[in-house]
């Protein structure tokens, strides 16, 4: 049984492994058709930073970069670089693209941990609430404000969450990840987190109302079913029932909830640090953006696609491993 | 004979009834349980009997108080001589009184079938619990199973033993037996047995009246969400002629045994009872009265019936 089920579990890894590539080849022939067929120009964003250049030295950097190859070939090339590791070198920073990447994300995923954690427990808590006071008046009230939270824009209550907290009390800074004029080694874990707080607050806001409303839905589903009215009958009180039965049985869905909202999340986390001027991925793909930086831009673009794609692979996953209804099946044991 | 012992639980006219919608805006009462009678001494097990859609299993969630919101409840429940409100009911719920019901559906998927079966309440009673699985010829890995992995008559007795695990006066059993083998039903009925010997109250709501008429004392015969009979199990066993209402009779020529012989009809659907007695549009003896007006529960030879011609 055992065995059964880690083979089932390699072969969904397997297929998963297969989607996440082809999509990965599809996403990448889409970003650089994108990126191709758009005004912007490598060659004359890189020259941008370098000074003027004559019209023939152009033409020798153009052809030297391959500009006058065919589509099909420079994308081939481009290819073949990535697969070997290769991203090649953002014309904004002057580094490596891969190192700007793994840099830039240690900033934003300390953020979306944060915020994920931060919106979960929220979510799943404020969403039990709400399913056990089912039309009453607490129910109500947390629903109006779930509706409320995702119909506000993210970057308009960051800028509200500035104005109240950094600006009018002061609490709290009013961006970065650190203070200013501090060398990077000096910095605490608690200016860390005190830099932290404000972003990671308004980025959870944004993925908490639906696991909030889906918990509560799915409770009321648990909270009907003939197996409460069962231990009712046995005598469990309210809260003795949302313990024993209610989340048991909303963990699961809440769980997959929450890993699928992982790409909600790395949405909300381009918008969120630049509001908050926070040095992660997010300001990094609208710097890039904004100064044409291509291959910082492609390879952002497909880091996100992995990111995304693994919090889908771990929600699926999960769901296999922690059913028992799926998990492991025993065979007939009826006597 | 009986009516000195006091009484554990008493149903006076209890009539149940749901809001429906049967339009868009316009609701309805859709009536399912109507003046209902019964009454259960410490010490007996009262076999309820009547065919599907007559109001067995609703019966068990109006004494326990879990009818859903659309639920109107009228008439009286008593227990022990006190009224039984909500208030009561939470309290004795599980304690006093504890219900078995009939489906695998009643157990939390996700929780392992020993641990449900121990309940909420500490100390756990795990080796009662153990011994208890033994004897309902439950396989020792039992406890460690989720729901999903039992067959019907498992489950079925999973349930049985989380009311043997409690101290409870009176149980409420709705179709334990269905699933299982018939020695496990066998066993299953000699605990509610023991449990009656005790001093404490079974209420078995079946279907199968041969299984029923081997334990009970007495039986219940329903109709269409209302009492018609409550004759002794002796006297269902004599046959016709011992019975009082039309309906046990007919009930009784219907079994396999004694002739497998259907009578004509169906009961009526709870949206649309008839007027007068429940059973008239059936009845073969059925007069202009029958039809017009409702008898009231009597007592004729130490059986109650609701019949104006019965003897």
């Amino acid at each position: 049984m055992r065995k059964g089920m880690s083979g089932r579990l390699s072969r969904t890894f397997f297929i998963y492994g297969l989607k996440i590539i082809t999509l990965l080849l599809g996403v990448s022939i889409v970003s650089f058709l994108l990126v191709s067929a758009s005004p912007v120009n490598p060659v004359q964003q890189y020259l941008l930073k370098i000074g003027p250049v004559s019209p023939q030295q152009q033409e020798e950097i153009e052809e030297y970069w391959g500009m006058d190859k065919p589509l099909m070939e420079r994308y081939l090339t481009w290819l073949g670089e990535l697969l070997q590791g290769n991203l090649g070198e953002s014309a904004l920073y002057r580094r490596p693209v891969k190192d700007v990447i793994g840099e830039r994300f240690s900033g934003s995923l300390t953020l979306m941990v944060s915020a994920w954690i931060c919106s979960g427990g929220m979510g799943i808590s404020l969403g039990c609430i709400m399913g056990i006071y089912q039309d009453k008046w607490p129910d109500k009230l947390l629903k109006k404000l779930c509706y409320l939270l995702s119909c506000v824009p993210t970057f308009w209550l960051g800028l509200i969450f500035l104005l109240i907290f950094s600006v009018i009390l002061g609490w709290f800074p009013i961006g970065f990840s650190s203070p200013i004029g501090i060398l990077r080694q000096e910095v605490t874990l608690w200016q860390r987190l005190h830099h932290l707080v404000l972003p990671a607050f308004t980025l959870s806001l944004m993925s908490f109302s639906p696991i909030a409303l889906h918990t509560r839905q799915k409770l009321i589903e648990v909270m009907n079913s003939e197996y409460v009215l069962f231990a009712r009958a046995r005598g469990e009180g309210k809260w003795m029932l949302l313990l024993r039965h209610g989340l048991r049985n909303i963990l699961l869905p809440a769980l997959t909830l929450q890993f699928a909202s992982i790409a909600e999340l790395f949405g909300g986390s381009v918008l969120t640090e630049n509001i908050f001027s926070y040095p992660g991925l997010g300001s990094a793909v609208s710097a890039a953006g904004l100064n044409s930086d291509v291959p910082l831009l492609l390879g952002i673009t497909l880091f996100s696609t992995l990111f995304v794609c693994i919090g889908n692979m771990i929600a699926n996953l999960l769901y296999e491993v922690v059913n028992p209804q799926i998990g492991s099946y025993t065979g007939e044991v009826s006597r | 004979m009986e009516a000195k012992k006091k009484t554990l639980l008493e149903i006076h006219n209890l009539s149940v009834a749901f809001w429906m919608y049967n339009g868009i805006l316009t609701q309805d009462q859709l009536q399912v349980i109507s003046d209902l009678q019964l009454t259960v001494y410490p010490g007996e097990i009262v076999a309820v009997a009547g065919s599907s859609g007559s109001g067995k299993s609703l019966l068990a969630s109006a004494i326990l108080g879990l009818l859903p919101g659309n639920a109107v409840v009228r008439g009286h429940l008593y227990y022990r001589g006190k009224e039984l409100d909500s208030v009561q009911q939470t309290r004795l719920r599980g304690k006093e009184i504890a219900w078995i019901p009939q489906s695998l559906t009643y157990l939390d998927p996700l929780m392992k079938v020993g641990k449900q079966a121990d309940g909420h309440r500490k100390p756990y009673p795990t080796q009662k619990r153990r011994a208890l699985f033994q004897r309902l010829n439950l396989p020792k890995e039992t406890e460690n199973l989720y729901p999903f992995q039992l067959s019907g008559g498992m489950a079925r007795r999973v349930l049985v033993s989380t009311a043997m695990l409690t101290d409870a006066q009176l149980v409420i059993a709705d179709e334990p037996t269905p699933g299982m083998s018939l020695e496990q039903a066998l066993e299953a009925l000699k605990l509610f047995r023991e449990m009656a010997d005790q001093g404490r109250a079974v209420i078995l709501i079946t279907h199968d009246i041969d299984l029923a008429l081997a334990f009970a004392d007495k039986i219940a015969v329903f109709y269409a969400g209302t009492t018609v009979e409550i004759a002794s199990a002796s006297e269902f066993r004599m046959g016709p002629a011992a019975l009082r209402h039309p309906y046990s009779k007919a009930l009784w020529q219907a079994l396999p045994q004694n002739g497998f012989q259907p009578i004509e009809g169906f009961q009526p659907y709870a949206g649309a009872l008839p007027k007068g007695c429940l059973f008239a549009p059936r009845c073969s003896q059925a007069t202009k009265e029958c039809k017009e007006q409702k008898p009231a529960i009597r007592s004729v030879r130490g059986g109650e019936v609701r019949c104006f011609y019965a003897t």
